[in-house]
């Protein structure tokens, strides 16, 4: 399965099927930072991860002034 | 995982709700969130025109969106901040949204009518780039509001914007800014009222409603704000959200209801002796307002280079 990162972009082969909380502490992700998203919609935590579709894990932390 | 009002499958949690929704109930949270900010403090009241500060990030247009949806006459106002590619990248996004559903989209551009940007201004006057950016936006929105008869000012800050920056706050007990840390900041003395309509919503929930209502954004952080204080506060609290889901809300929420009006006397004070600036006119408490001092410095100064990071 192909896992799409981002700031900076990058991608990754991991072997499925596996969950999304899996996934995401395998890359040492918290959850409450990222979005995981396949095709044009989002997957929750207890989802199972296989197929060919591309999954992206999308920072969702943004800064700067206020 | 089954959504907590139609038991149709979900597609996100809200661990700080303990539910789960389907996307259609999700958007729709959100919404009655916004809708309920914005009578628990009385942001905007009926009729009023509301200008939506707009960067192109997903916060800004989520807020954007979920305003028009909710029947508010709501107009958009960008700032071309000169921040290299990823300026002209986040204008594009702002410029798209509003093409796309025909709405207002008012602009300025640093560069052109100022003739300095925010890399060049940061390095002029040795300020850190977020402070530059950050002056120059408040600077602006309050004149395009005053300048086009808006009555409020809408931003995107989120409920982990407030509670990261209330978190820096205590860090150094910064009481002017924890008086004037709230949801809305009243009209006063040319300023206009300022808003906050996504308080009761977190960041990712933000990223969420984009991606679940087709609205494209920035993905990309800020090249200038990579390694900032802010981001390294969000990241603290989002590892205590993570053990304790409910954690930032309860911290913001309850500074809200129990401790801010104890600072209110402090943030006052640094009001009590406003006048027009000498060469603008806006409300500053000196004879020159801090931007047209930013724009002395920077303007006409020789460009530089995209610096990245703090």
């Amino acid at each position: 399965m192909k896992v799409v990162l981002r700031n900076p972009r990058r991608e990754l082969d991991v072997a499925g099927p596996i969950s999304v909380i899996a996934l995401l502490n395998r890359l040492d992700l918290n959850r409450e930072s990222v979005l995981v998203i396949q095709g044009d919609t989002l997957v929750p935590g207890d989802a199972m991860l296989a197929g060919d579709q591309p999954i992206e894990i999308r920072p969702v932390i943004s800064g700067g002034s206020t | 995982m089954k959504c907590r009002v139609c038991r149709e499958p979900a597609v996100i949690d809200v661990r700080r709700q303990n539910a789960n929704y389907c996307a259609g109930h999700f958007l729709r949270m959100c919404r009655d969130q916004v809708a309920k900010a914005i009578d628990e403090f009385s942001m905007i009241e009926p009729g009023e025109r509301v200008l939506v500060a707009v960067s192109g990030g997903k916060d800004s247009l989520a807020c954007w969106d979920i305003l028009r949806r909710l029947g508010y006459d709501a107009d958009g106002f960008v700032i071309g901040l000169g921040i290299g590619e990823y300026s002209d990248e986040s204008s594009r996004y702002a410029h798209a949204y509003a093409d796309e559903r025909g709405l207002e989209l008012l602009t300025c551009d640093l560069r052109e009518e100022y003739d300095y940007d925010v890399p060049t201004a940061a390095a002029v006057t040795k300020r850190v780039p977020c402070s530059a950016c950050g002056l120059s936006k408040r600077h602006l929105f309050d004149k395009a509001a005053r300048d086009n008869g808006y009555d409020v000012v809408a931003t995107g800050h989120n409920l982990d914007d407030e509670a990261a920056v209330l978190f820096g706050n205590i860090l150094r007990w910064q009481t002017e800014f924890l008086g004037r840390q709230l949801p809305v900041l009243p009209e006063r003395d040319g300023f206009p009222r300022k808003v906050k309509p996504l308080v009761r919503l977190g960041e990712r929930e933000m990223a969420a409603y984009c991606v679940l209502s087709g609205i494209d954004y920035i993905v990309e952080e800020c090249p200038m704000a990579v390694g900032n204080k802010h981001i390294g506060y969000k990241e603290a609290l989002n590892q205590i959200e993570a053990a304790s889901p409910g954690s930032k809300h309860d911290f913001y929420f309850s500074f809200l209801k129990r401790v801010s009006f104890r600072f209110a006397a402090d943030a006052l004070a640094e009001h009590d002796d406003l006048a027009p600036c000498e060469r603008c006119g806006a409300p500053t408490t000196g004879g020159v307002c801090a931007f047209c001092k930013l724009v002395g410095r920077a303007g006409g100064a020789e460009p530089v280079q995209l610096r990245t990071g703090h």
